[in-house]
């Protein structure tokens, strides 16, 4: 739906982000950016749920730390290639989804959030539980070995990771991309405008959530696998309740219903630590709740909201010649994050 | 094996009270605002290292509590002013971001001010087995406050011109405002209550659990918990709530699933209550207009 010129634009920019970095970068600076794109992916299964349909989750390091389990239970104890362990990741995450989505079906809102906020909670316990030792290797967690570039390409762990990383995510923002703009995303947004409207019109309201929730959960799953192989380490230790906020919070500094706003919010949570650290040696997290706090009263559809706002008012005759784009983007129109619909979207010409 | 589970039952009620507590200062918020504040058991940890910093400073111990005590109220107020205010109308998902933003700020000034380690916490009651050995002298004590403060909660509420206000204000904001409540003041006086109560909670757990950044997440969980079970609309139904999942969690841990899945069981109350009884126990079934 975008016009060719942008979908040129784009393929170059990611391909420059690719480039450009292995060539140039050292490998604790690819690890680092590897770290983005992985949570870049983490955030967008978040978004898919709560920015576009409107189902609030705190507890996405769940699945984050059921994807990252996976990957290392495959790999060290059935030697299964680290490539072969995503899809099967993805089955199993979205698997979970599903299931835990069948009793989100009748949580609205605010009870989702309470529900998914235990499940951060309680799910490094499960991790840890002695019955499941055998596997998850208890509290001191499992190694997993970096994988080495294949077809003997002269590239280290770290450039062929970032490589590979990015392929990933290139693949899943496409499918993403091009979800959000179909039916289903249609489907998606329209029960977290107005659910009533949505299933006067014919939308099963019960598949189309659950099938949110499964896909979002495969995402964040899968950015799991990946990170846990860059990681090189899983243990129940790294998935307190403070991964799945800061995913949280990614989303809403990036901006809920924005697919290009995942990466500044990843890029957010990889980088503000360091920098917060700066700011105050003792207290970092202050600062991510600050900025939080900020960002809901001052940007409320995050930075890729705000970008994209400035973008339309930059671009308006042309933009408002292809109102499918601003779709995703437009937050104004109730739900999660708007005010009131304002009818500013399509075809105004002044 | 009688008295194992009799001692279990009692410690639960101990522990009961304070998810009660906890529970009822979250119903509180819920029923003026309709949020739920996640910064809750952030707000009460904070509130108990004020105690020991007093504690430390030299003044007696109940000196130091009601200090405590006092000043959460004052900065529950201050957050309601400041923060919550602005946010009555937003969508959840704000909401939400500004009570995980609390909470995020709130934990590491915990950590910032009074350092990440791990801190023993006095407490006032006598250190010997009480009850013919069912209870110590702490889980007795602390039992006792936290039903003196829900006893004065409900006096309070019931019987004083401010209560009424306050139930007015939290029942009917529009109509109490045309008879003359100040509502956005009974919604701060609600935060302060609420947080003065989660520092009494704080207070009475820290010597069990022992002081640190994080102490009060898992309990606020089984306050959660507790909170559905009873019906997050019913402050009596929360407080029994609070003390069921206590005597839960207890018998749950000892007998059941062990103590390492304790807070998963937590995760299961409050599962199984939002899908088979949404309301609760005790909770109104909401209607809303097409």
């Amino acid at each position: 739906m975008t016009s060719m010129r942008t979908q040129w634009l784009i393929a170059v920019l990611v391909l420059l982000a690719t480039i450009v970095p292995v060539a140039q970068f050292t490998d604790y600076h690819l690890f680092q950016l590897t770290m983005v794109v992985v949570y870049a992916i983490a955030i967008l299964g978040l978004s898919l749920l709560t920015g576009f349909n409107g189902q609030i989750s705190l507890g996405h390091g769940a699945f984050y730390a059921i994807g990252a389990y996976s990957t290392a239970i495959l790999m060290t104890t059935w030697n299964v290639p680290y490539w072969l362990t995503l899809p099967i990741s993805a089955v199993v995450c979205a698997g979970v989804g599903f299931v835990l989505g069948l009793p989100a079906l009748r949580l609205g809102g605010l009870y989702l959030a309470l529900t998914t906020f235990a499940l951060a909670v309680a799910i490094p316990q499960i991790l840890k539980y002695k019955a499941f030792e055998e596997w998850t290797g208890g509290v001191q967690g499992l190694v997993i070995d970096k994988p080495e570039a294949p077809f003997g390409l002269p590239l280290s762990p770290d450039q062929w990771l970032y490589l590979f990383t990015v392929g990933v995510a290139a693949v899943l923002y496409v499918i993403a991309w091009n979800i959000v703009r179909g039916r289903m995303g249609r489907a998606m947004m329209a029960i977290r405008d107005h659910a009533m409207a949505a299933e006067a019109m014919g939308i099963n309201l019960p598949i189309v959530k659950t099938r949110a929730f499964a896909l979002s959960a495969m995402y964040t799953g899968l950015a799991g696998s990946l990170g846990a192989i860059a990681v090189q380490f899983v243990a129940p230790d790294s998935f307190q309740v403070f991964v799945s906020i800061f995913l949280f919070v990614g989303l809403v500094v990036g901006g809920a219903s924005s697919i290009g706003g995942t990466l500044i919010g990843a890029a957010f949570i990889e980088f503000v630590p360091n920098l917060a650290d700066k700011v105050s040696k003792a207290a970092p997290s202050a600062v991510y709740g600050v900025i939080l706090i900020a960002v809901m009263f001052l940007m409320p559809a995050g930075a890729g909201g705000f970008l994209y706002a400035m973008w339309r008012k930059m671009f308006q005759t042309r933009i408002a010649q292809e109102p499918v784009a601003a779709v995703g983007h437009d937050l104004d129109s109730g739900g999660v994050a708007g005010k009131s619909p304002k009818p500013e979207t399509v075809g105004r010409n002044d | 094996m009688l008295a194992g589970v009799i001692h279990q039952i009692m410690s639960g009620i101990a522990t009961g009270g304070i998810y009660a507590s906890v529970a009822l200062a979250l119903v509180m918020i819920y029923q003026a605002t309709h949020h739920v504040n996640f910064a809750q058991g952030e707000m009460a940890t904070f509130s108990t290292y004020i105690a020991l910093t007093f504690i430390n400073a030299g003044f007696p111990y109940w000196i130091a509590f009601l200090a405590a005590v006092v000043v959460s109220f004052a900065i529950g107020v201050a957050i309601e002013r400041v923060l919550m205010r602005p946010l009555a109308n937003a969508p959840i998902l704000a909401s939400v971001g500004v009570f995980v933003g609390l909470l995020l700020i709130v934990n590491s000034l915990s950590g910032w001010f009074f350092d990440y380690t791990i801190k023993q916490f006095p407490t006032p009651f006598p250190d010997r087995p009480m009850m013919g050995g069912y209870l110590s002298g702490h889980e007795l004590g602390s039992t006792a406050v936290t039903l003196v403060v829900l006893l004065s909660v409900y006096l309070f509420f019931r019987h004083t011109r401010l209560g009424l206000a306050m139930r007015a204000a939290a029942f009917n904001p529009t109509s109490s405002r045309l008879v003359g409540v100040r509502v956005g003041w009974m919604l701060a006086l609600g935060w302060g209550l609420a947080a003065g109560i989660g520092a009494v909670a704080g207070c009475m757990v820290a010597p069990i659990v022992f002081l640190d950044p994080n102490m009060m997440s898992g309990i606020l969980l089984y306050a959660f918990a507790g909170a559905l079970l009873g019906g997050i609309d019913n402050p009596l139904g929360a407080v029994l709530g609070g003390f069921a999942v206590g005597i839960i969690e207890n018998l749950g841990g000892a007998y059941v699933v062990g103590t390492e899945l304790k807070l998963t069981l937590a995760l299961a109350i409050i599962v199984t209550v939002l899908t088979i009884k949404p309301t609760g126990l005790m909770g109104r079934k909401v209607y809303s207009r097409v």
